[in-house]
């Protein structure tokens, strides 16, 4: 990993300060019950988001089963803090610890696989989380984990939610990382430049479904209850699609998808019928003018803006 | 359970998972030949097999047509929209990366489900009993008609498949654009209208198992489409996805052992079984059981 830069250190101010304004918000009431909830469902949609562009966008294995690891993550969360009257702080650790191993165990065996039969034995495999919580009693079954503590504040989900970005930005940036981004260009010739690309891809996975877990975590102790029917598989399409929307590759296109869409929805709140209709709508005009995604495969950096500016390949990736 | 009693409820969850496989095998046909041809996973084709039972049940109770006519004008009209789909979401992303296009299927998917909530309301919708159920016991073994009804339906639209694909000129031009787009494009073939082709006849293929389930089970809704549609995707990866006999084998086995799952464990288990299958066959067999190896070359 990198030391910490003066760069970094910037972001860090942006991010405390734009948490200090939002949290005086919520504070003196300016931001209603309604917002306060889609502001925490933003930050658990970027964690998602984020950490599946670690998976899809840097490493090219193509995963849409992000929900299951969301579920294992919010059920054994909850576990440890309902169940076991353990402290939500080791809920945190404990959630996010067995959805990496989940993630490593299905990993290992899954990621021989490539391009859509990967994608669709990831489909499989969340479905099948899914199906074994419905079946086991202990965390309720069909009807779902109930009498969950609120422990999630936004203070938490913020500071979470940065935590996960500065390890997967510099997560990238590492040779791990690197070695990720030569298999996303070309698997075979990263094989043959001495690249164990098992290990990164499985690393990789790990890491996306642990940080998954997380945001389940989050997830199950500020809505109450753990169900069975908020990880189907059509929630890991909405977080693919966050993804696939910002930009495959490109951090601050994730962030941006994950904020960009749960904000759509929420604003459409008000209009249920019309809701999904909507939404699909923009997907399919969105992703037709353009298919790369918002950014491509860059990064937003204020450099960017800065016409002609010399580029010194550290904010923008050339693909 | 002795033996003869195992042998009878064999016997009959094999009749009832056949009946059920012949309308996996009905959707799964139409997910294996647009993948064959675009290599896109349409998940918006289940949702095809929703708008067909729709178009079903519009034209049986609103139009007052008979069985027949009824299944004919839902395929029709499915193929129409499949046509449609292809044209308008499909058609203009023919060069963007794979996962751009499958997003805009999820989108689209999203859009048939949920502009049908809009149109006919959430509630499920009776569908009318179009044929006097009658019931049939051999030996002990319960048969009803909408079985055979579905088994004959299946069968005969599977034989009108395979001769349009293997031995007319359309078919011919569809199995050399799956082979090579690029040779087929040279050799004079209007590829943009093989893909329309292929959109229409998979589409009514799907719109006939909706009538089919609809029929069966007297009951649709507009999210109906979702689980079929994955499962009739697995069907098709089983039998080794683009191969056209790959389908109905997939969709016949992965209908047996739904049904022989509920028959003998718990229905609640059902859905799991067929992710195991699909997660066995992707890591000892991901070119399906028909399906040829292919090495990848540098």
């Amino acid at each position: 990993m990198n030391s910490i830069k003066k760069h970094d250190l910037a972001t860090l101010g942006a991010c405390a300060v734009l948490f200090a304004i939002v949290q005086t918000l919520l504070f003196v009431d300016f931001i209603g019950p309604f917002w306060e909830l889609n502001i925490i469902l933003i930050l658990i949609n970027v964690i998602l988001s984020v950490s599946l562009n670690l998976i899809n966008g840097y490493t090219g294995q193509f995963s849409i089963g992000h929900a299951g690891f969301l579920a294992v993550g919010a059920y054994t969360g909850a576990i440890i803090t309902v169940k076991l009257g353990l402290p939500f702080e080791l809920a945190l650790v404990v959630g996010t610890l067995c959805s990496a191993l989940l993630g490593f165990l299905i990993g290992l065996p899954t990621l021989r696989l490539n391009g859509d039969y990967l994608a669709i034995a990831t489909l499989g495999l969340g479905e099948i989380i899914r199906i074994c919580i419905l079946n086991i009693e202990y965390v309720g079954g069909a009807s779902g984990l109930m009498g969950i503590p609120r422990f999630t504040t936004f203070a938490w989900a913020f500071w979470i939610t940065v935590f996960i970005i500065f390890v997967i930005k510099n997560f990238k940036n590492s040779a791990p990382g690197r070695c990720c981004l030569a298999i996303r260009e070309n698997e075979i010739a990263a094989e043959t430049m001495g690249i164990d690309t098992t290990k990164y891809k499985v690393m990789a996975f790990t890491i996306g479904a642990g940080f998954a877990g997380t945001a389940g975590v989050l997830f199950a102790h500020y809505f109450y209850i753990a169900h069975p029917a908020s990880f189907t598989f059509m929630r890991s399409f909405d977080i693919l699609t966050m993804v696939v929307l910002g930009g495959l590759g490109s951090m601050t296109g994730a962030i941006t998808g994950a904020v960009l869409l749960t904000a759509i929805s929420a604003v459409l709140a008000e209009y249920p019928e019309w809701r999904m209709v909507i939404y699909s709508l923009t997907l399919i005009i969105l992703m037709i003018n353009r298919p790369q995604g918002l950014f491509g495969s860059k990064e937003l950096s204020l450099k960017m803006f800065r016409l002609g500016g010399s580029d010194n390949g550290r904010a923008t990736e050339s693909k | 359970m002795d033996m003869g009693s195992f042998a009878q409820q064999f016997a009959q969850q094999l009749i009832n998972g056949i009946s059920l496989g012949s309308i996996y095998a009905l959707i799964a046909l139409g997910y294996t030949m647009i993948y064959g041809i675009i290599k896109l996973i349409n998940f918006a084709h289940g949702d095809i097999y929703m708008l067909g039972a729709y178009m079903g049940f519009v034209a049986t109770t609103m139009l007052g047509l008979s069985f027949v006519p009824a299944l004919i004008f839902a395929m029709v009209a499915a193929g129409i929209a499949g046509i449609i789909i292809e044209r308008v979401a499909y058609r203009p992303m023919r060069n963007a990366p794979r996962i751009a296009i499958l997003i805009t299927a999820i989108g689209v998917s999203f859009f048939l489900e949920y502009g049908m909530i809009l149109i006919a309301t959430p509630q499920p919708r009776t569908f009318p009993a179009v044929f006097e159920a009658s019931v049939y016991n051999f030996y002990g073994l319960i048969v009803n008609s909408q079985q055979i009804l579905i088994l004959v339906i299946s069968l005969v639209l599977m034989a009108g498949l395979t001769y349009i694909v293997n031995h007319t000129k359309v078919g011919k031009a569809m199995r050399a654009v799956s082979f090579d787009a690029d040779a087929a494009r040279l050799m004079g073939i209007d590829i943009d209208k093989i893909i329309s082709m292929t959109f229409a006849l998979g589409s009514s293929l799907a719109a006939a198992a909706g009538v089919l389930v609809g029929v069966y089970y007297n009951s649709i809704d507009p999210l109906m489409g979702m689980m079929p549609g994955l499962k009739a995707f697995i069907a098709a990866v089983l039998g080794g996805i683009g191969i056209i006999p790959g389908a109905m084998l997939g969709g016949v086995i992965m209908g047996i052992v739904e049904a022989m799952v509920s028959g003998f464990f718990s229905s609640t288990f059902r859905d799991a079984a067929s992710f195991v299958i699909l997660i066995l066959i992707l890591l000892y067999r991901p070119s399906g059981i028909l399906g040829k190896n292919v090495k990848e070359k540098v």
